[in-house]
């Protein structure tokens, strides 16, 4: 018995140390690719957004990757001009008149005004911290524009170019709509709003009155956190938002009962009265990611990109809200319920992301993101009938191979999500989850960043997993996706592409590095080694200590503290902390809404750096410096 | 000799009787439980256009179309006292100063800043305003002041100001100049462009002795502060002043009109013009004459006292008062006043029958008090 036990403890040994030593190997396979990752990026075009020219023959397609935008002749289906723009380009809207083009520049913080004349950048306009959706009023005099990380929207005075206000939306402010009448616009965004630990998500649509150029309404999307697209119809009647439900308070251990997103759009307007929330997928097949959303202009169908499924879905109107007004009960949860409304999955190309619907209603354009071109589709017979090339590369190295990888979600359980359903547009999803089989409520862990992820190993909060391949590998196999996952390329892929994330621009750093003196002060205070009692602080309970070296942490696990009672362990790994600003809620399992709650609520013993000698004023220089890292 | 004094004496009638006439009239609608006001003791009130926003000592209302609507904490309020109020101009957003921290209202949606949460330097708020893009608060530990763009706040206290005493109890922030007052610490001025703090102390120490009137602020122990028109008013519990950069001038009960001089609160409508809530009715002060609306102190019947420019006080039969004789807070809605009182909050409506008397008392005076009735108007919807 003995023996027996020896033999499969050295067994044992022999796989983990064979399965270590792969997943190094895998990982020093991605290295090269990683490095090359810069210099090849450029190539690829990631077409995101579009919008026409008013004649409809024209198609002005936003390049996310290349930082242009593409002029393509809708007649002939080819590029006739390319218009480099700022960084990171992700949004469009074209003026009344048609004389110009608004392109949001999410890591340059810009609009850049176009003139569909000459297609040239003619003006650079000041917004909030990265600009996502934009629409000009009907007068053209105005532009809103919804920016991602400061959560709210710019009101652009177009005549002087001047921001005039900035009116809170909700978390994450990515997408608006303008209604037919012009009266008003609708933001979604991407983050829950900040809520209560451990309770169900919550969003909003954010209304915004055109002639107040103020808040007026906030409608409550409840368990919502994800809200992509938003459009009206052209009788202004109808509103959809397309969205995700995530069960992120149950244990992950349900996928195979459909318990990890419902992907479903909210109905809002005169049509149905009170907003309603609809499903997407079906008992045995999930359409992951439902992002962009067009209404045709004769309101018979709803058009929605499934960004993960590779699929447009199409809604049949009438039916759909025959369903609402019959089903009269909350449905959202009712998966047999798409039956009575979805007309037709049509499959498309990878990531499809933005939708435009020719003037007439009959041709819908689909930006097939990682393949560099556009799907046409017959919105008659809902089927695909040419793709325009953008002129991208014509074949998929690892990086972008593994782009594809990480958006889609064909290799989960029914195609239920995938890498980026929690990793929006690869970032976080602002939620605490239940990952594992460990039981209910056990070791909550909160969505951390993927950004510049080298030289931050181990990864999982605990630092369970040493290496990127065995975080994406079996890890994801096991407790995610509940299928056979990517083949070892695949697998490099994936990582290569992780590996290549970088920073986001950082907002609170002064040019050139200088920091304000409040900065200056927490830096002070972060790198202090004595208390203010003139106690020297032990060198394991010093700021810089544990978060040190080029990305502010050590990669070891410590104990500081911050453990639940829920948690099997209180050892956590230590946090990177560069753009740590963007990433709220805070600690492992998310418990501290704030940076300041990692102080003024979770640090009472000062187990977690010394703290408690710290004024209040302190405390925010402390904060105030951390932003900056 | 005798002619002389009949005309002195007519004059002096003649006076008083057209400072009646000037002075605003309203005809007064209280609110209270009985008719959907959260609680009767109304600490703050703030006019949101046709919207009246109502903080209590038991929960947030807000009167629109003819009827309330209630805020709690079950509603993501920070706590159920409100002790102030301001409004964004820009955004429409509402700051709501309470006894657990600051809480934001957008639009029906609730965001709270606590000293936990936040970096707010204290949950007790006692004052809030807006300027541009930085929210300014008057808390028990100092001044606050967030920057709605990048989320940054600073702190202001003994530490970085001549704040002696950190007890900050009202705020009026505009684009040159934040005024506090500073309960006990006399009043504190930012310079927004340099970015430093003057302070402005009693010259007579922290006593009630007024021993240098007009030499400086009244008192230390500071209310309530309202800067407009490049003009400061400050109340305080010993007294009232006016500032213009150089010159002070402070009004007592015993050479002025007001009532008391214990002060919650002063409200300017421009250089010369200003409302007093002190603890025994409301005044109103024109820049020469004065006039005082309340339930009368014995009898609590509806009283409204004017005094001119000479000391004469007249009482105006009135139908109406304000809920109460202890005044906490005003707002203007154009003409008209909203009044937050210890037993209601109070809408005064404002009558026009004074202007129309005085057309056809006499048609000489009628030109300028027409005149000045214009302007008066536009001024106040200027605000």
């Amino acid at each position: 018995m003995h023996g027996r036990s020896t033999f499969r403890a050295q067994l044992w040994l022999a796989v983990r140390i064979a399965a270590i030593l792969a997943a190094a190997l895998i990982g020093i396979a991605a290295q090269p690719a990683s490095k090359q990752a810069a210099a090849i990026r450029d190539r690829y075009l990631s077409p995101i957004e579009m919008t026409l020219s008013s004649d409809g023959r024209v198609l002005y397609v936003v390049c996310e990757g290349s930082d242009e935008v593409r002029a393509v002749d809708v007649e002939s289906g080819k590029v006739k001009s390319s218009i480099p723009v700022g960084h990171v380009p992700r949004g469009i809207a074209i003026s009344p008149d048609g004389r110009l083009l608004y392109v949001t520049n999410a890591w340059s913080d810009t609009v850049s005004v176009i003139d569909t004349a000459t297609l040239k950048v003619v003006q650079t306009l000041p917004t909030g911290f990265e600009p996502a959706g934009v629409v000009v009023d009907r007068s053209g005099t105005t532009l809103y524009v919804a920016n991602r990380l400061s959560s709210d929207v710019s009101v652009i005075d177009l005549k002087s170019g001047q921001e005039t206000k900035r009116l809170l939306a909700g978390r994450g402010a990515s997408y608006l709509a303008l209604s037919p009448d012009g009266n008003s616009v609708y933001c979604t965004h991407i983050y829950p709003n900040p809520g209560k630990f451990r309770t169900p998500p919550n969003s909003e649509i954010t209304v915004i009155d055109t002639a107040r150029q103020a808040v007026v309404e906030r409608k409550p999307l409840h368990n919502v956190a994800g809200v992509f697209h938003v459009a009206l119809s052209a009788d202004g009647k109808l509103g959809v938002a397309a969205q995700l439900r995530p069960k992120n308070l149950i244990p992950l251990a349900h996928v195979e009962h459909g318990w990890a997103f419902g992907d479903s759009l909210t109905l809002f307007g005169q049509d149905v009265g009170e907003a309603v929330q609809i499903p997407l997928d079906e008992l045995d097949r999930y359409y992951a990611l439902p992002w962009g959303v067009a209404i045709t202009p004769d309101k018979s169908k709803i058009f929605l990109t499934t960004a993960g499924a590779e699929s447009v879905t199409v809604i049949d109107i009438a039916r759909l809200l025959k369903a609402v007004r019959t089903r009269r009960q909350h449905f959202v949860n009712d998966l047999s319920a798409s039956a009575d409304y979805v007309v037709a999955r049509v499959p498309v190309g990878d990531n499809p992301r933005g939708v435009a619907l020719s003037p007439d209603g009959k041709r819908l354009y689909v930006a097939n993101r990682l393949d560099d071109n556009i799907a046409v589709i017959d919105t008659a017979s809902a089927q695909v009938v040419s793709t325009m090339d953008l002129g991208g590369p014509k074949t998929a190295d690892a990086l972008r191979r593994g782009e594809r990888l990480f958006y889609t979600a064909r290799f989960a359980f029914q195609g239920e999500f995938g890498c980026s359903n929690c990793h929006l547009d690869a970032t976080i999803d602002g939620l605490q989850w239940d990952l594992e089989p460990d039981g209910f409520g056990k070791d909550i862990v909160d969505n951390r960043s993927l950004e510049d992820l080298a030289g931050t190993e181990p990864f999982k909060w605990n630092g369970g997993n040493p290496d990127m391949p065995t975080e994406c590998g079996p890890r994801t196999e096991r407790f995610f996706f509940r299928s056979q996952s990517f083949t070892p390329q695949e697998l490099t892929d994936l990582v290569t592409f992780v590996y290549s994330l970088p920073y986001r621009p950082n907002r609170y750093r002064l040019a050139h590095g200088d920091l304000t003196p409040a900065q200056e002060r927490g830096k002070a205070i972060f790198e202090r080694a004595k208390a203010k009692t003139g106690a020297p602080i032990p060198e394991e309970n010093q700021c810089s200590y544990c978060h040190s070296g080029p990305k502010f942490t050590s990669q070891k696990q410590v104990d500081v503290g911050t453990g639940k009672l829920t948690d099997r362990s209180p050892v956590i790994d230590v946090p990177q902390l560069p753009n740590v600003a963007y990433s709220a809620p805070y600690l492992h399992d998310g418990s501290a809404r704030s940076l300041e709650e990692i102080w003024t609520v979770f640090n009472p013993n000062d187990t977690h750096g010394v703290t408690n000698d710290l004024t209040k004023d302190e405390l925010n220089d402390l904060i105030e410096y951390l932003k900056t890292l | 000799m005798k002619t002389r004094l009949w005309a002195t004496t007519l004059m002096v009638l003649i006076g008083a009787s057209l400072a009646a006439q000037d002075m605003p009239r309203f005809r007064w609608e209280n609110f209270t439980t009985a008719n959907g006001l959260p609680d009767n003791h109304v600490f703050c009130v703030l006019v949101d256009g046709n919207r009246i926003w109502t903080g209590t000592e038991n929960g947030l209302g807000l009167y629109e179309n003819g009827a309330w609507k209630i805020f709690r904490p079950a509603d993501g309020l920070a706590h159920q006292a409100i002790l102030s109020l301001a409004r964004d101009k820009n955004t429409g957003d509402i700051w709501a100063g309470t006894m657990g921290g600051l809480s934001r209202i957008s639009a029906g949606r609730i965001d709270t800043f606590t000293q936990l949460n936040s970096g707010l330097s204290n949950d007790v708020v006692y004052g809030v305003g807006v300027q541009g893009d930085f929210v300014w608060t008057a808390t028990a530990a100092g001044a606050s002041r967030r920057n709605t763009r990048t989320g940054e706040w600073s702190l202001f206290n003994e530490r970085n100001t001549p704040m002696f005493e950190i007890w900050t109890y009202s705020v009026s922030p505009a684009e040159d100049k934040v005024y506090y007052a500073v309960w006990g610490g006399g009043v504190l001025e930012y310079d927004v462009k340099t970015e430093r703090w003057k302070d402005y102390n009693d010259p007579d120490g922290e006593t009630e002795l007024v021993l240098m009137k007009d030499q400086g602020l009244i008192h230390e122990i500071t209310t309530s502060v309202s800067y407009v028109d490049k003009i400061l008013w400050v109340a305080t519990y010993f007294g009232a002043s006016r500032y213009d950069g150089r010159y002070w001038h402070n009004f007592l009960q015993k050479d002025s009109g007001l009532p008391s001089d214990f002060l919650n609160q002063v409200k300017g409508v421009d250089a010369n013009r200003a409302w007093f809530s002190t603890d025994k009715g409301l005044a109103y002060y024109d820049g020469e004459n004065w006039a005082v609306y309340r339930p009368a102190l014995g009898t609590h019947k509806p009283e409204m006292l004017v005094r001119d420019a000479a000391g004469n006080v007249k009482n105006i039969p009135v139908q109406t008062a304000p809920a109460h004789n202890y005044i906490l807070g005003v707002d203007f809605q154009g003409d008209d006043l909203w009044v937050a009182t210890a037993k209601g909050l109070s809408h005064g409506i404002r009558q026009k029958d004074s202007v129309q008397t005085a057309q056809v008392s006499n048609a000489k005076v009628l030109t300028k008090v027409s005149a000045n009735k214009v302007i008066t108007n536009e001024a106040t919807n200027k605000k």
